[in-house]
């Protein structure tokens, strides 16, 4: 059988060719992940969408509310793009903690998102800001918030007709501080072992408000409300951290695997968490 | 497929399936055997090219993301045996190659930064080779050849009218 290489020029025929044949070719983007998987056997391809000439979903656009990146914007796109780099350190450092330069200049965010890995470094980063995302199929759009968005172990909310084309991050808070927090076998080219997200407004050791998203610790990126709910309207003392790192290792349920164990996992997302809130009160 | 691309300068019309790694087509088909195979899957850049000046795995892509006009640069590209380019020169003098399978890609990621950053420090060095895995050197010999490449003139700059 030939290979079906479909490459569409455009959306609509792109939601055509999903519409005909719901979830049989899946879609191509950089292809740093989908490409790995198939010539490594762990799926079988007889074809692909390759979205590649949408131009409509490239691209980063600024607005009063916060920033619009096309599910196409490279990782090295986002990360350089100046508006990310001020407002949303946080995404860029993600962006850079992916692979290296190679896999930064073909990797897509949307491939991130839509490969809905556990380890995926930019998830944290969207569900910590609480980022829509902007599912497109032949009848129309809907945006689909990020808590409600990745609902299994690299399984989406998206139908398998749909095309995540878009995704929406509203502006931050101008005196909030956020991190992204990852730990690896080595700086790059490393899948994570635990990665954490955190923002917060923390004013004289006081935490006004905090969000914390966690990586590499369930069968999808997760948030941690019961840890987020402890330190809201908390001082930040040394106790008060101890607290907060022990809720979050209880909150997470990592799994051991090749890169770490679950026992690990929970001290480091705990020690990850500690690092913020000391940062944060050495600031303060 | 048919698609109209330029080469290592030279303008190629090449004919492949579109499902063809860009790393086969290069070394199966166009006998530009210089770039390697290592891993095979995004990990040991082994396999780094330049496309349209951005240095990416050719293993990780296929021949159907490509579109006409794009440029690729190849080892091939940078100079040859009797005419090295001058970061070429500085791997061979400052020890930066040792078994060799890592070379045409540490080259590549290399020629990427200084294209672009002409002045690196050692730590945007290491960060530019960050995808590029080499089993012998450690690294420091690396980073004191493409260093050493900075300081020249012609730092970025292919080998012209070679052959």
């Amino acid at each position: 059988m030939t290979f079906a290489y479909n490459r569409p020029p455009n959306i609509p025929e792109a939601l055509a060719l999903m519409t005909a044949s719901p979830g049989t070719f899946p879609v191509l983007a950089g292809g740093t992940d989908l490409i790995v998987q198939w010539r490594s056997g762990i799926i079988k391809l007889d074809g692909v969408i390759d979205i590649s000439e949408l131009a409509q979903l490239r691209g980063i656009s600024v607005t009063d509310e916060g920033v619009e990146i096309g599910a196409l914007a490279t990782h090295a796109e986002i990360a350089a793009n100046g508006v990310v780099a001020q407002r949303f350190p946080s995404l860029a450092t993600a962006c850079l903690s992916i692979g290296g330069p190679q896999i930064q200049n073909r990797g897509t965010i949307g491939g991130n998102v839509m490969n809905a890995s556990p380890a995926g470094d930019t998830l944290p980063v969207l569900l910590a800001h609480d980022a829509d995302f902007l599912a497109q199929d032949l009848t129309g759009e809907r945006w689909i918030p990020a808590r409600e968005f990745f609902v299994g172990y690299r399984k989406t909310a998206l139908k398998p007709q749909e095309l995540l084309t878009r995704i929406r991050i509203r502006m931050p808070d101008t005196k909030e501080r956020g991190s992204f927090l990852k730990v690896g076998a080595r700086r790059a080219q490393a899948i994570s072992k635990v990665s954490l997200c955190v923002r917060g407004r923390i004013r004289h050791g006081g935490v006004d408000w905090i969000k914390i998203a966690v990586g590499s610790v369930a069968p999808t990126p997760i948030r941690a409300p019961g840890t987020e709910a402890l330190l809201t309207g908390k001082v930040i003392t040394d106790s008060m951290i101890e607290l907060a790192r022990n809720s979050l290792a209880d909150e997470v349920f990592p799994i051991d695997d090749i890169r770490s164990t679950a026992d690990y996992r929970r001290f480091a997302a705990g020690g990850l968490l500690a690092r913020y809130l000391r940062e944060m009160t050495s600031r303060a | 497929m048919i698609k109209r691309l330029k080469i290592n300068d030279v303008e190629r019309e090449i004919d492949a399936t579109p499902e063809m790694r860009l790393l086969d087509l290069l070394r199966s088909q166009l006998k530009l055997t210089g770039t390697k195979e290592g891993c095979g899957e995004g990990e040991c850049g082994a396999c780094s090219m330049l496309l349209n000046g951005e240095v990416i795995d050719s293993c990780l892509m296929l021949v159907g993301q490509l579109k006409d006009g794009d440029e690729i640069l190849t080892v091939e590209g940078l100079g040859d045996v009797d005419h090295l380019s001058p970061l070429q020169e500085c791997f061979v003098h400052e020890g930066g190659a040792q078994c060799g399978i890592c070379t045409p890609g540490m080259l590549m990621a290399a020629h990427a930064l200084l294209r672009k950053n002409p002045r690196p420090t050692r730590e945007e060095i290491a960060t530019a080779i960050s995808g590029n895995l080499c089993r012998c050197t450690g690294y420091v010999k690396i980073i004191d050849a493409i260093e050493k490449a900075s300081q020249a003139s012609k730092a970025g700059k292919v080998r012209k009218g070679k052959g």
